[in-house]
């Protein structure tokens, strides 16, 4: 379980995280949701020890972020955040090989390697493996990140718009993915996505902020309501099911 | 990993390798018209020399643009060679020339690495109890602090007496003719300690090249490595400028040629490639200045006239850096 205690984050005198508990326990994706500037990133950040708080602390399975050795949490929770410019001249394997590092520190084992080629065999990157990342569009950039994530083999994997540069057809296989990650494999994927009608539909649990704070939080029965996103977002969003799925239809 | 790219990279320094031997070999040799029992040891030293400088202003080069990320900027931006001269000038300044020279060059270079320490200790404590934002804090402080030496010297130089003057221009201004010897043995000794420490963290390092939150994320503990690297590259650079004074812009030169011919991202690879090319620029140079210009003119021009030239094409070549 991740569990934020009182979390608060200023950056200047702006408050981007104001007084912030959560707990997100073992398994399932949970969908952070909200508009821009809510303090979904920052919150992600802080969960995963990349933004130290002004207040509050963060635990994963017990453990204080902020007192546990880098490497140790390393093999128990992956992030990715948006950022994906990198200065290294590196190889779609190079970099997937890297999430192998907090389990080997730069030994690569035959089994880190299967692992490897697992991971780029999941993420359709076969074909690219052996190129250069500053040859890849957008969207293979962030499929390549997102298999350094699954190589490393956590627990907890928290992403920031892993869905970002997708397209349509790419974005749906890789929350298939998500899926059968939380649901063979029973890892917890916590992901902050703009798109709403995404996380109406794929996520377990979602979690709505809003100036800093949280908004709604439950499943998407409770929050995928047209009173509850017109809180979260200022607009009346209207909600249909249709087909057992979830449409929603923006004013 | 990618092993056509990685076989590519061992055959580039493969191809170093045996040019830094061509050039050990005709060092040793050119002209040397049989009298080999002075010219040998003569040279050798001299050789030495070169490899050390060649090797801690590689390493420390490469090593800094890991830590900020950054490949345009190497120890001389954070004002180490300043904080250097202003040290010596400072010393020559309180003691006089006679004094400086009475006084034991081990003990000298060694109070003199330790202060270079304590200056990287000091700007990483100002970066990272100041919030831990970013690492063009820390280099905007080195240019700060850089400028401020220079004028700190400037100043005292033109305090002192002619004579005194002239005394420290002898030893800003590297020169491989005379280094100093007595040094060299010491030298070797603590570069071997250092680059057994930066041995055991290149794993590390390499991860560092990701950037700082994927460093983290990856369990790599950021700031134990980065303080790491600013005291190998003080001790580093404090070796090559008391040995031969400063050579900044070199370090920029060979760290960029060696990412260029490299196509590794492991520091494995790349350390070796930027040391062979820092060795076989100096040997080159030094063997062309003596014997094809007759000491017509200081390796250090040299250098920097084909360093710039060359890192401008390099610069022109590759936008993205």
């Amino acid at each position: 379980m991740i569990e934020a205690i009182s979390v608060t984050k200023r950056y200047g005198s702006s408050v981007v995280l104001d007084d912030v508990s959560v707990k997100i326990p073992h398994g399932g994706i949970t969908a952070i949701i909200g508009p821009n500037g809510a303090g979904k990133s920052t919150l992600l950040g802080v969960m995963s020890r990349l933004i130290a708080p002004d207040a509050g602390h963060v635990t994963i399975d017990g453990m204080r972020v902020d007192q546990t050795p880098g490497e140790v949490l390393a093999r128990r929770l992956a992030v990715l955040r948006q950022d994906n410019h990198i200065m290294l001249r590196l190889t779609v394997r190079d970099l997937v090989a890297f999430g192998r590092y907090p389990h080997n520190h730069g030994r690569l084992s035959l089994a880190d390697r299967d692992i490897i080629e697992q991971a780029i065999r999941q993420l359709d990157l076969d074909a690219l493996g052996d190129r250069y990342l500053d040859e890849l569009s957008g969207g293979q950039r962030q499929r390549a990140f997102i298999a350094m994530v699954l190589a490393q083999e956590t627990d907890y994997i928290l992403l920031d718009e892993p869905l970002s540069s997708l397209d349509v057809q790419k974005s749906v296989q890789m929350l298939g993915l998500f899926r059968t990650a939380a649901d063979e494999l029973s890892r917890t994927i916590v992901i902050v996505v703009h798109d709403i009608a995404f996380a109406a539909n794929y996520a377990d649990r979602i979690i709505a902020m809003r100036d800093g704070r949280i908004v709604a939080d439950g499943s998407p029965d409770e929050v995928i309501r047209q009173d509850v996103l017109e809180e979260i977002y200022d607009v009346p969003i209207g909600v249909h099911h249709v087909g057992g799925r979830r449409l929603l239809a923006y004013p | 990993m990618a092993s056509s790219a990685i076989r590519s990279s061992r055959h580039t320094l493969f191809g170093l390798f045996a040019g830094a031997m061509l050039c050990v070999a005709l060092f040793l040799t050119v002209g040397a018209n049989g009298q080999w029992d002075f010219v040998l040891p003569f040279r050798g030293t001299k050789i030495l020399t070169m490899v050390l400088v060649g090797y801690s202003v590689a390493v420390s080069a490469v090593l800094f643009q890991t830590a900020t990320g950054n490949r345009i900027l190497t120890p001389g931006i954070m004002g180490f060679d300043s904080l250097f001269i202003l040290l010596q000038t400072l010393i020559v300044f309180s003691i006089g020339a006679q004094g400086y020279t009475g006084i034991d060059p081990r003990v000298l270079f060694a109070g003199q690495a330790v202060l270079m320490i304590g200056f990287s200790a000091l700007l990483y404590r100002l970066l990272f109890h100041s919030g831990g934002r970013s690492l063009h804090l820390l280099v905007l402080t080195g240019v700060v602090l850089g400028i401020l030496f220079r004028s700190l010297s400037e100043f005292a130089g033109r305090v002192i007496s002619p004579n005194e003057y002239l005394f420290l221009q002898d030893r800003f201004f590297a020169s491989f003719n005379n280094p100093d010897t007595q040094l060299l043995a010491f030298s070797y000794g603590v570069v071997g300690a250092v680059s057994l420490l930066a041995w055991r963290m290149l794993p590390a390092f390499d991860v560092l090249g990701l950037g700082r939150e994927r460093a983290i994320s990856l369990g790599v503990d950021h700031r134990r490595t980065v303080g790491a690297i600013l005291a190998i590259t003080a001790v580093l650079v404090s070796i090559s400028t008391a040995l031969v004074g400063p050579v900044t812009f070199f370090g920029l030169l060979v760290s960029n040629l060696a990412y260029w011919l490299i196509r590794s991202h492991r520091h494995v690879l790349i350390l070796p490639a930027a040391t062979l090319l820092a060795v076989i620029a100096l040997l080159a140079g030094q063997l062309v200045l003596e014997q094809a210009l007759g000491f017509g003119t200081n390796l250090r021009v040299v250098l920097e006239f084909a360093g710039g030239i060359t890192f401008i094409l390099l610069l022109l070549r590759d936008p993205r850096r």
